[in-house]
């Protein structure tokens, strides 16, 4: 655990020592802020007193950056051969894959908790449902999840970061917006297939305020399986025939 | 720390990296990893680390094997990988500490092995800057800097001297040397005088097998076999000490030196070396000796015969 935190630290430190950490931050807090009280259908408009116009928001402006943070976690290691001089020190590929995994988590978490003074606003606005409000957060902090490790495992199969990012938004599109249109076109079965691999379908009830379990498990097998398949990228340099 | 190696066998695809080598590194020993490009150097220094698995074979640094106790065996090694790759981004004393931490110094010794480090390594200057306003000479360092920084059982350095200056080339190899008293050092290069500057022992690889293992001196025996002397005889006539010379009991071999007066290539015949003998010869005919010289096979001369062909 601690070598986890270890490479964590240093991954966070990267962000920040870079500007990436704060274009990420200001340029999230600035979207997302934009649209949920200024433009559009904001939330003056939905005459009730709770935040699904920013979970909606969010859930788009995080599919984007998430990519954007993670395409660099592991290609630009293999690049520089940095990755070499890493696996080298006293800690496993899974302490690595968990490490920087938990690196992108964190930066999101304080994203996500910039937007806090927006639910302290609708708060003061008007009675909330708290409950939703909450439920809602956890949606898009699963959902994250879920997106980073799909953008680290895309980052560990190759060395280019563009290639990182790209594969990562086509990955993450099937799951984001492709499963549930596929979903509305088929019925039976099939349909309810799709429908339960969307990431959309499993977010909104989430975000409405509706915890189930059938959700989480949902998640946390996508979040297991892009960590796996990462671990297995990265630790392939030792498979011997 | 003893370093083993058991047969090991490494594959890219259908091409042997390493084929079936074998060795046994004492503790306190420097040894020089020598060979041509591609011949496996590189190779054999990852799986040592435990970057890379053998497909056959296995490496033990201590009693630990890299095979079943890799993070043991991480913790027991320093590696400056070639090119030396590091965070370009970070501050040197974040990076350092980064190291240490990972590498299990405890907590409270973190701080007093970066300050070590940094008069070791001669980083005082630059310190507080990020890698990557470094010179290459100081990136080096601060690989070194970080091979070492959890006091390493094993040091193993791939190319350390790439890329310096002649006056940084020096000061490393000097740091080498002074690190080679306690602990056990393999570093690779393909430049040869490094390792008759460095090294208590050579080891030459090509195609990924060990043709060749001792210290400089006796590789050079090894491959001449006999003495070499180059001597200068006045005061006598030519052929008349030419041919006394040839009938020498232990010479096998008397040629003239083209170009220089009354100069003599003496090759001897066996182990058996001439210089009594020449100097016992020239007493006898009131000759006069102005010059013995053993010459000795260069050490390039000795790898192009090892690793041609």
């Amino acid at each position: 655990m601690n070598k986890i935190w270890i490479i964590a630290k240093r991954e966070l430190q990267s962000f920040f020592d870079s500007l990436t950490a704060y274009i990420m931050l200001i340029a999230f807090v600035g979207f997302s802020g934009f649209f949920t009280w200024l433009y559009g259908a904001d939330i003056f408009l939905r005459n009730q007193a709770d935040l699904q116009v920013f979970f909606n928001i969010a859930y788009w402006t995080l599919f984007f950056f998430i990519p954007a943070i993670t395409m660099r976690m592991l290609a630009e290691e293999n690049k520089s051969g940095t990755i070499e001089l890493l696996l080298t020190k006293a800690v496993t590929d899974w302490q690595v894959i968990l490490g920087k995994f938990f690196a992108c988590l964190i930066l999101i978490l304080i994203a996500l908790l910039l937007t806090i003074p927006y639910y302290l606003t609708v708060w003061k606005l008007g009675p909330v449902d708290h409950g939703a409000v909450w439920s809602g957060y956890l949606g898009l902090i699963l959902m994250s999840a879920a997106y980073i490790s799909i953008g680290l495992y895309t980052s560990s199969v190759n060395n280019n970061q563009i290639v990182a990012f790209l594969l990562a938004i086509f990955i993450g599109i099937f799951f984001h917006i492709i499963f549930q249109v596929l979903a509305q076109s088929f019925t039976g079965t099939i349909g309810g297939v799709f429908s339960y691999m969307s990431i959309s379908t499993h977010y909104e009830s989430i975000s409405r305020g509706v915890i189930d379990s059938k959700d989480l498990i949902y998640f946390l097998s996508v979040i297991l399986l892009g960590l796996v398949l990462s671990e297995i990228s990265l630790s392939k340099r030792n498979v011997v025939d | 720390m003893d370093i083993i190696i058991e047969n090991i066998t490494k594959k890219y695809g259908p091409q042997k990296a390493v084929d079936d080598i074998s060795f046994h590194v004492k503790t306190g020993e420097v040894v020089g990893f020598l060979g041509p490009n591609g011949a496996g150097k590189t190779t054999t220094m990852k799986i040592l680390t435990g970057l890379i698995a053998p497909n056959k074979g296995n490496a033990k640094i201590g009693n630990y094997s890299v095979r079943d106790d890799a993070e043991k065996v991480k913790k027991l090694i320093g590696y400056l990988p070639e090119n030396n790759p590091l965070y370009l981004e970070m501050p040197i004393i974040d990076y350092l500490q980064f190291a240490a931490e990972i590498q299990g110094v405890p907590q409270n010794k973190v701080k007093l092995r970066i300050q070590e480090m940094i008069r070791i390594c001669g980083l005082k200057a630059e310190k507080h800057k990020k890698i990557g306003e470094l010179s290459k000479g100081y990136r080096q360092r601060v690989g070194l800097a970080q091979a070492m920084i959890h006091d390493p059982e094993v040091l193993i350095l791939d190319e350390p001297t790439t890329g310096l200056d002649p006056n940084q080339i020096v000061e490393i190899r000097r740091l080498i040397k002074e690190i080679g008293k306690e602990k056990t050092v393999i570093l690779s290069t393909h430049i040869l005088p490094e390792v008759e500057a460095t090294c208590d022992r050579i080891l030459i690889i090509s195609k990924g097998k060990i043709v060749a293992d001792g210290t400089s001196e006796n590789l050079r025996k090894q491959s001449q076999g006999h003495e070499l002397l180059r001597v200068r005889i006045e005061d006598g006539e030519r052929n008349d000490v030419f041919s006394q010379l040839q009938k020498l009991p232990h010479v096998g071999l008397v040629d003239f030196i083209r170009g220089i007066d009354n100069c003599y290539e003496v090759q001897s015949r066996g182990e058996f070396g001439n210089k009594r003998d020449v100097f016992a010869l020239c007493v006898k005919n009131n000759w006069v000796l102005t010059e013995m010289t053993p010459i000795e096979t260069k050490l390039e001369d000795l790898f192009r015969d090892l690793t041609i062909n």
